[in-house]
């Protein structure tokens, strides 16, 4: 292994490989999450095999995705049989085998991809996986983090390894600086509109440049989070002092003689002058506006001054079907001004867009105003920790003066597991990162925003500049 | 793991780009705790017209007559053919699990999203990337003749049309080898315990921080 000229991503790797055999690698897991919806089949399958995790002390549990978001203060379960089932399968098996588990009464409990940066269960230089495509979200903290499927998931319980293939190397460079209201979730929306859901497929992304290293660490995640939108197999972002005061003082992280250790090799943790990428994108932060997304795609994205696009002028087949497929889906015609078009709800939370700083945020776009007559709008903390925090700052008073609903923590209306979803036909301003067909209800219509312009879009009713609410 | 040695299947067409794997399998069928049942299911949305539930009987569910699958001529396909980046979204195995149960054993497409491509080789089931123009071409074939088969085989990485033209896929050596023999990957793995436990007393030197648990 030469100590120079590496990418961050070949530092983490070359540090994590067991063995190699030709293109695979036997790479070690140092942080394993699980939730409710992917493990249940993994742990049956320990079972008959007569198998038991490698290192438990290794693996945190938390149920998100079926949790409900109202009425938790008041001991209330989970209504619906067959979601109850799933979070009693996930206690269960935490029990029996072992694994630290934040309950659904924990008031650490929250959207995995929150809490786990929360209690410092991940940090810098770690490999980390989880069954859920947004694992990505940790790459923030310059970490290797993927999503992996079940039987991944009962590979590294039962091995704490995973084989691999080495995926290539792409950095994204975001130099200059963004306007004010723009944010971590347009940035990313914008870099997915140039490269498409596709774009990333092979790689794992180095985010970099300017406009990502002045983000706070709460906006890296938010960057890192939707990698897996472009496609990519991950998302990372150089460790600089940010990432260091943000790990230190956390439940897991280290301390003392650990600490001295481990930071000075966190501060290695960088790309290499010279190093070379399979692939480099360039953006110009202050060339991006707010952006919003129009179609049932993460790809299919445009400024607030935008319009949605016409299918006749695009000249490929299979792009011009897609954009077709999607207008009848969204309920859209060509050439309308993203201006114009009404929502009937507003959901801000998900682990893209559920941690502190984007409850201030929207919080600061819905001070002093009212949520528009006819729309519905839910503000779901990502974590009980996030939920404590807005409310030792006020911002629920702002929220629920404003007229939103103030809920429990959860995966929510991000993909609609629980009883918080779309009506067939109903538009929703969200700032989740998924706008596919269905994903947040049957026949839902999902448009992808920051959450000061969920917020906006929430106060006037439509999708509006934030830009101009600030003036 | 079934193994996949050879495979002549009818070819059914799925003529759309991006599909995600909410759409194979939406969440609602997540909840369950098994690995089966979910072929009844598998397109949900765009299959049946009525909204879709866990446990539902389908016998009776109203189905969509656009929808490629509910064709009578590509009943018991186990060939699927579709565009790029197939798979994409969701990690969820939920997706392979239900193509799988519903019938199909191989997947040909212009390209795969990462993490689907991964949870196809651990059920079972052989993804196949061709270039654009091969895809188009065959795309264009299944439409035109009911009853379009294709011949796989693995082992010779081959696609075979029924005109005689042979097409040449890759594929990973070690995902085939896994594959042909049906051979459960945690075993091979388990092999390389003392590699896996050197590594560890190796890492727990140089960073013993990871070996920590809580602090605080």
């Amino acid at each position: 292994m030469s100590a120079t000229n590496k990418t961050l991503f070949d530092k983490i790797w070359d540090a994590h490989v067991v063995r190699a055999d030709g293109d695979m690698a036997l790479l070690y897991i140092d942080r394993h999450l699980v939730h409710e919806v992917t493990s249940p089949q993994a742990f049956e399958g320990l079972r008959i095999a007569h198998r038991a995790p490698r290192r438990a002390e290794f693996t945190f549990a938390v149920p998100d995705h079926n949790v409900p978001t109202t009425g938790r203060a008041l001991g209330i379960g989970i209504a619906d049989p067959v979601s109850r089932l799933q979070v009693e399968t996930l206690d269960g098996n935490c029990a029996e085998f072992g694994i630290t588990e934040f309950r659904m009464d924990d008031p650490r409990q929250g959207i995995v991809h929150v809490i786990a940066p929360e209690q410092g269960i991940v940090l810098p230089g770690m490999t980390i996986v989880c069954g859920d495509s947004h694992t990505a979200t940790h790459g923030a903290m310059g970490a290797l983090a993927f999503g992996i499927g079940t039987s991944e998931v009962e590979h590294v319980l039962a091995t704490q390894c995973l084989m691999q293939t080495k995926p290539k190397n792409m950095r994204v460079t975001v130099g200059g600086a963004l306007s004010p209201g723009v944010t971590a979730k347009d940035i990313v929306l914008a870099i997915i509109g140039q490269i498409g859901t596709a774009g990333g497929t092979g790689y794992v992304i180095e985010f970099a440049g300017s406009a990502i290293m002045d983000l706070s660490m709460e906006g890296r995640m938010t960057v890192c989070n939707m990698a897996i939108e472009a496609g990519a197999r991950a998302g990372m972002i150089a460790v600089d002092e940010r990432t260091i005061d943000y790990v230190e003082g956390r439940p897991y992280s280290p301390q003392g003689a650990d600490w001295d250790k481990a930071s000075a090799w966190w501060r290695t943790l960088h790309t290499d002058a010279g190093a070379e990428f399979d692939a480099e994108v360039h953006l110009d932060a202050a060339a991006i506006p707010p952006q919003v997304t129009w179609g049932t795609s993460p790809e299919m994205v445009t400024g607030i001054d935008g319009k949605v696009p016409d299918p006749a002028r695009e000249s490929d087949p299979v792009r011009r079907t897609s954009i077709e497929h999607a207008l009848k889906y969204m309920g859209l015609v060509a050439n309308t001004p993203m201006r114009e078009i009404t929502v009937d709800r507003v959901f801000i939370g998900s682990c893209t867009n559920g941690r502190i700083e984007d409850l201030r945020a929207a919080a600061a776009v819905a001070q002093g105003r009212k949520v528009a007559k006819g729309v519905n709008a839910m503000v779901v903390p990502g974590s009980g920790l996030v939920k404590e925090q807005a409310e030792a700052e006020g911002l629920h008073r702002i929220f629920i003066d404003a007229g939103f609903e103030w809920r429990d923590p959860g995966c929510s209306m991000c993909l609609a597991m629980n009883a918080d979803q779309l009506a067939p036909g109903e538009r929703c301003a969200a700032t989740s990162n998924r706008n596919f067909e269905g994903r947040q209800g049957k026949g839902g219509r999902t448009h992808l925003v920051s959450p000061a312009m969920a917020a906006a879009a929430a106060v006037t009713g439509r999708f509006t500049d934030v830009r101009e609410l600030a003036k | 793991m079934e193994a996949f040695v050879k495979l002549d299947g009818l070819v059914a067409p799925l003529d759309r780009a991006n599909v995600d794997t909410d759409a194979i399998i939406p969440k609602q069928f997540l909840k369950s705790i098994r690995r089966t049942g979910f072929g009844k299911y598998l397109f949900d949305e765009w299959r049946y017209m009525d909204q879709g539930q866990p446990d539902m009987d389908v016998t009776h569910r109203p189905r969509n007559p656009d929808f490629v699958l509910n064709q009578d001529r590509y009943a018991g396909a186990t060939i699927l053919l579709t565009q790029d980046n197939f798979g994409c979204g969701s990690s969820r195995e939920h997706a392979p699990w239900a193509l799988l149960d519903y019938g199909f054993r191989c997947i040909v497409a212009k390209g795969f999203a990462d993490i689907f491509y991964n949870n196809c080789f651990k059920n079972g089931i052989l993804p196949v990337v061709l270039p654009t123009k091969v895809v188009d071409d065959l795309m264009g074939q299944v439409k035109k003749h009911a009853g379009y088969r294709l011949m796989v085989d693995l082992p010779a990485q081959t696609i075979t049309t029924p005109g005689g033209e042979t097409i040449r896929f890759e594929v990973d050596a070690f995902r085939k080898g896994c594959l042909v023999d049906g051979l459960d990957d945690i075993g091979l793995t388990l092999r390389h315990a003392a590699d896996i436990q050197a590594y560890e007393e190796r890492r727990r030197a140089e960073a013993p921080w990871l070996f920590a648990g809580q602090t605080r």
